[in-house]
């Protein structure tokens, strides 16, 4: 079957794309599940029974409640110093009174990453470490079917009642008696979130028919994702929180009775880092306070507040009780409740463990010595003996059951990195196959053909073929019917399956024949004369190693924290390769003008053999080649000949500014940046007016090529996103008179131009519009071939993705985007959003490379399809080389902080090449078929 | 003539490569403290003005590039002159082109400054030397094929190799080692010097390997 270049790429990428989505699923381990979540639930556990006979102790209720009445508010991104530090003394005066007088017992809690708030609450009440595949759906939020805190709540009688963040409501669907939520996704609104919450308050506090109140304030974290935690804002939000707890304390001492005390628990989901997002894992973003205020006494997990409250623990958590707050009940209560956490752990833990190791877990063995000393003891109280000797061995006792507790809980948290090893390894396999038939197939597809034989026939009636397939699905049978932990792969239905191994055997068969092929060619013919690689010139040069070098430095944690820096590296090499090519032709070509056609010769030569070492064969576009270098040597003029000779440099300084818009990474992203200067309220006026600047600039570079219709149109829309950004406050809108009007109506405006919104999402991205088409000025006079441009393309399209602010850390992903326009959310636009405006910069070079190319058309007719060839190409290297350097590294210490996140990144850029390679054929073949006709 | 005058350019090189280790093991005898990486400024000065020094001598012993005409003393120094004026705009250039790259604007300036007063010395410094303030000679011999002695081909060695050097001397810098010499801009001066130290070992033996295929012509 023969097939165009591009066509191959992308349909090569689809199938990258589907082993790529076969890696992830398999990587990003399903967070341990307790098998049948609460159905099967038994009786809670008896107390150890004692050794002698005819001794039963008759306690096998879970222990009464501590607390009578508890209030929890779950301040969003509220960070550790907010409430500790400097801030805390000096905006929450009685909060940090309460943590120095002591009626409070204070912690600073660690949240595991990734800090997004779903995934968080997630682990809040069910006390399990998030998985990492959460992040994905924290925008959306199925209902929570584990077993939790609030289940057991509401099963046991007690009456929930919930004001905020409406992901609860979506998580408890109908667990709530009353309840009203606030939706997190207008973020600019920082007050009317919060006022949403605290107008029910006065009415719930007088009531008495509650048990459990859940509060979830949004506003500092809106406040947080705006501006930053050290803007001038969160002051009087934490004031505000503050006053909140004052009034929720006050009111629930004046109506403490006698038998049982209130319990106020303020806590955070997560914190913000240094820029105020979240999502990483970073000291701020990780370290969140959590008090437990109470008049009876003086980690955030699952298992104290249902100890607190009275309630089994959930069957999911994985935590342990936080000592202190159960200490000064008497030593039966106490060893009873860290004997039903322990109970517990081990019984999750032996859930999730195969057989043999099921007794030879230390936590476990320490946890059994525990349970029996236990007994003995309850032995000793039932007989009624000594105090002294009761305490201190029950004090032995307690010390056992801590011990077991923590060795549990942290082998059960190493479980959690179980990866699906079989799911992996299918998905490595396809996306290595792609990257070798890529290989493989480079000087074919990049011929001036551009064409590419599939041998697909010979391989599909070949032996080799079935029984490749024979002896994999055997190997599947075998793998699913012996695994025992979880596998992805396995549960797709049979037919999936084998759908997925026949691709494997086909893609295994095609390497083998163009192997096969190439062996046979250069055995054949030696007509190529072997090409050295001196006859490379230094772009080429420049490429392959630039390439490597990147690829290799995937390897290093701190080189992928710090991507950006190897790209900007990168571009700048790049741009001072090419204005040394410039200069080279425009001064050698003109000095030596005796010389002249040698020269034009000698360089002549040099694209010649450059093309030679790619096979390409320019035979039929050599002598108009060269006829146009000659005659654009001689007709430049001299001002042309400066701007092109300029433009390297210009280039350079742009990509200096733009470097210094946003830092990112993680050793340097504290530095002030000329974004957040931007940003910051005091220097509004010049952020409007660079818009604008901006704006107007984009029109009148784009609008030379328009019609009169378009040109409208556009200019409405660039007015439109202006007056969007007014509207919702980053700029000044000129005329600023009831902007509540304006607004709505530029909510409906803003529906029709969401994209554009979407595009301009800094004022960065309209400046890349601006330099995209001054580069053009530098391709022209280099007679660069396709597959150079392309790169080039490319790696300016990685260089702009750091640029805009992006990092390898989820925490920069802009989910704001993902809501431009939309009036509530809505899943797959919101997606497309976010990935839209977080991918804007390869995404706008890829579209530049497209025009550029079919302009370039008349010339080489094939360029279309060299470029979406490279465009895959230069995707699933690193993609192929990062996968398997991730599966290597997957036991570092790194691995969910920096190599995770980094891993998502990739995929997704895969899913959106795809995307852009399958538009490239696309036009590609639209253009083949006019010029047919 | 040829092995003879390959035989000089070894020596001259030798010569600077040993003039650049000794301005790392002489200096700490005269003064109390000094190391390349706790006093690297010093270093910076020290070796770059020996450095110049050694190449401008061995340019005025050696004369590499015999001109046969009689050059009148004014010219000399209008000549010498416009060498100053070369070299700094070398130094500003280097400047400018670390800061594209990324080096703090404002602070540590005198780093950044001195790194590429460094890197002048080892590249634009031989080709005042070598070329004399003539940018179409320059051209000439940083284009392909354009050497037309050993001298120029030694010089085109060590000067890619120095900017080679300074360019891969970057890339630790953002490795989390916290080891002392990642501080800005030691990692790049460092890297610069190996390179030149480098390219001038390399020269003479590329060359000497290569003589057959070395057929320069003549003007």
């Amino acid at each position: 079957m023969r097939l165009r270049s591009g066509v191959f790429a992308s349909s090569c990428l689809l199938m990258e794309a589907l082993g790529v989505a076969l890696f992830l699923r398999g990587f990003f381990p399903v967070p341990i599940r307790s098998l049948s979540r609460r159905e099967v639930r038994g009786d809670p556990p008896a107390e150890p029974a004692p050794s002698g006979p005819g001794m039963v102790s008759n306690w096998t209720k879970i222990p009464p409640p501590l607390f009578k009445k508890v209030v929890i508010v779950l301040i969003d991104a509220l960070r550790d110093d907010f409430v500790f530090g400097s801030k805390g003394k000096q905006f929450m005066p009685y909060t940090a009174q309460a943590v120095e007088k002591g009626t409070s017992y204070s912690f600073i809690a660690e949240a595991k990453p990734p800090t997004v708030t779903m995934p968080r609450i997630k682990a809040l009440m069910t006390g399990s470490i998030p998985g990492f595949i959460d992040v994905i759906m924290n925008l959306n939020s199925p209902a929570l079917l584990d077993d939790n805190l609030i289940w057991q709540a509401k099963t046991s009688g007690k009456r929930i009642i919930f004001y905020g963040d409406d992901t609860w409501v979506k998580l408890f669907p109908k667990y709530f008696v009353e309840y009203d939520g606030t939706t997190s996704f207008f973020v600019s609104d920082f007050t009317e979130v919060d006022n949403n919450v605290t107008r029910h308050l006065d009415r719930v506090l007088k009531r008495e028919d509650w048990d459990l109140l859940i509060l979830h304030y949004l506003g500092l974290d809106h406040i947080g994702h705006m501006t930053g935690p050290n803007s001038p804002l969160v002051g009087p939000k934490l004031n505000e929180m503050d006053n909140i707890l004052k009034k929720i304390h006050t009111s629930l001492i004046s109506k403490e009775e006698a038998s049982l005390p209130n319990l106020l628990v303020v806590c955070g989901d997560h914190g913000m880092s240094e820029t105020g997002s979240h999502g990483g894992s970073s000291e701020g973003e990780v370290r969140t306070p959590l008090l437990f205020i109470s008049s009876a006494f003086e980690k955030r997990s699952a298992s104290t507040l249902a100890v607190c409250l009275g309630l089994p623990i959930p069957r999911n958590s994985v935590g342990k009780l936080i000592w202190p707050v159960v200490g000064g009940k008497t030593m039966r209560e106490q060893l009873r409740f860290v004997h039903l956490n322990g109970f517990q752990l081990s019984r999750l833990l032996q859930e999730n463990t195969p057989v043999y190791e099921k007794e030879s877990d230390p936590g476990y063995e320490h946890f059994k010595i525990a349970e029996k000393s236990h007994g003995n003891w309850i032995k000793l109280y039932l007989e009624g003996n000594n105090s002294e000797i009761l305490l201190n061995f029950g004090k032995k006792i307690l010390k056992q059951y801590l011990e077991a507790l923590k060795t549990l809980s942290s082998s059960l948290s190493k479980q959690v990195a179980q990866y699906d090893v079989y799911s992996m390894l299918v998905g490595a396999v396809i996306i290595m196959e792609v990257l070798l038939l890529l290989l493989l197939s480079i000087p074919k597809a990049l011929s001036s053909r551009a064409e590419f034989e599939v041998p697909l026939s010979p391989p599909l009636f070949s032996l080799l073929f079935y029984l490749i397939c024979l002896v994999l699905c055997a190997v599947h049978v075998i793998v699913c019917t012996s695994a025992e932990s979880l596998c992805y792969f396995c549960s797709l239905s049979w037919l999936t399956a084998v759908g997925v191994i026949m691709l494997i055997s086909v893609l295994m068969c095609g390497i083998l024949s163009t192997i096969a092929r190439v062996f046979e060619n250069s055995r054949l013919p030696l007509k190529n004369p072997v090409v050295s690689s001196s006859n490379w010139s230094e772009i080429d040069l420049l490429i392959v190693t630039g390439t490597l070098v990147h690829v290799l430095s995937l390897g290093a944690s701190s080189f992928i924290e710090e991507e950006h820096q190897t790209w900007y590296f990168l571009i700048n090499t790049l741009c001072l390769v090419l204005c040394q090519e410039l200069c080279r032709n425009n001064f050698l070509l003109k000095e030596w003008d005796p010389q002249h056609s040698t020269a034009v010769k000698r360089n002549f030569d040099r694209i010649g053999e450059v093309s030679e070492c790619k096979n390409i064969d320019m035979l039929g576009t050599r002598n108009s080649k060269l006829g146009k270098t000659t005659s654009s040597a001689e007709f430049i003029k001299d001002s042309d000949k400066w701007i092109s000779l300029a433009s390297p440099w210009i280039i350079l300084i742009c990509c200096r500014l733009l470097r210094s818009l946003n830092q990112t990474g993680v050793q340097w992203a504290h530095r002030p940046d000329f974004g957040h200067w931007l940003t910051s309220s005091e220097h509004k006026s010049e952020l409007s007016f660079l818009a604008a600047v901006s704006l107007l600039m984009v029109f009148f570079l784009v609008q030379r090529r328009c019609s009169l219709v378009s040109k409208i149109a556009m200019a409405l829309g660039l007015l439109g996103v202006y007056s969007y950004r007014a509207a919702i406050g980053n700029v000044i809108f000129p005329w600023q008179h009831d902007s509540q009007d304006i607004s709505k109506n530029l909510k409906n405006v803003c529906n029709y131009k969401e994209k554009c919104a979407g595009i301009i999402q800094h004022i960065c991205t309209s400046v890349q519009l601006y330099k995209t088409i001054m580069t053009k000025y530098i391709w022209r006079p280099l007679n660069c071939d396709a597959t150079q441009i392309t790169i080039m393309h490319y790696w300016f399209g990685q260089a702009f993705f750091y640029f805009q602010g992006n990092s390898n850390g989820l925490a920069t992903v802009d989910v704001t985007a993902g809501f431009v326009g939309l009036e509530s959310y809505l899943e797959i636009p919101a997606v497309f959003l976010t990935a839209f405006a977080t991918y804007a910069g390869p995404l706008l070079w890829a579209i530049h490379l497209l025009c550029y190319l079919s302009s370039e058309d008349s010339r080489n007719s094939v360029a279309v399809s060299h470029g979406s060839f490279c465009y895959a190409l230069m995707r699933s290297i690193p993609v192929a080389i990062y996968i398997v350097l991730v599966t290597g590294l997957r036991y570092h210490l790194f691995i969910w902080s920096v190599f995770s996140p980094k891993l998502l990144y990739e995929g997704v850029h895969v899913f959106i090449t795809t995307a852009i390679c399958l538009f490239f054929t696309a036009m590609d073949q639209n253009h083949s078929h006019k010029v047919q006709d | 003539m040829k092995e003879a005058e390959i035989r000089r350019l070894l020596a001259a090189n030798l010569l600077c490569v040993f003039t650049v280790i000794l301005t790392v093991v002489v200096p700490p005898f005269f003064w109390d403290g000094f190391t390349v990486l706790g006093t690297h400024l010093a270093w910076l000065c020290v070796c770059s003005v020996c450095v110049s020094t050694l190449n401008i001598i061995l340019h005025l012993v050696l004369k590499p590039n015999l001109s046969p005409k009689r050059i009148s003393f004014a010219h000399k120094i209008s000549r010498f002159l416009k060498c100053c004026v070369y070299f700094f705009m070398s130094c500003i250039l280097f400047h400018a082109i670390i800061v594209l790259y990324g080096a703090p604007l404002i602070e540590s300036v005198t780093e950044t400054f001195l790194f590429a007063v460094l890197l002048s010395t080892f590249t634009t410094l031989q080709c005042l030397c070598m070329l004399g303030p003539n940018l179409q000679a320059w051209i000439r011999v940083f284009s392909k094929n354009g050497a037309t002695s050993i001298w120029e081909s030694s010089l085109q060695i060590t000067t890619i190799c120095s900017i080679f050097g300074a360019w891969f001397g970057a890339f630790p810098i953002p490795l989390d080692w916290d080891q002392p010499w990642q501080v800005w801009p030691i990692s790049c001066s460092l890297g610069a010097t190996f390179g030149y130290v480098a390219g001038l070992i390399i020269a003479p033996l590329w060359i000497h390997w290569n003589r057959k295929q070395l057929t320069y012509k003549s003007r």
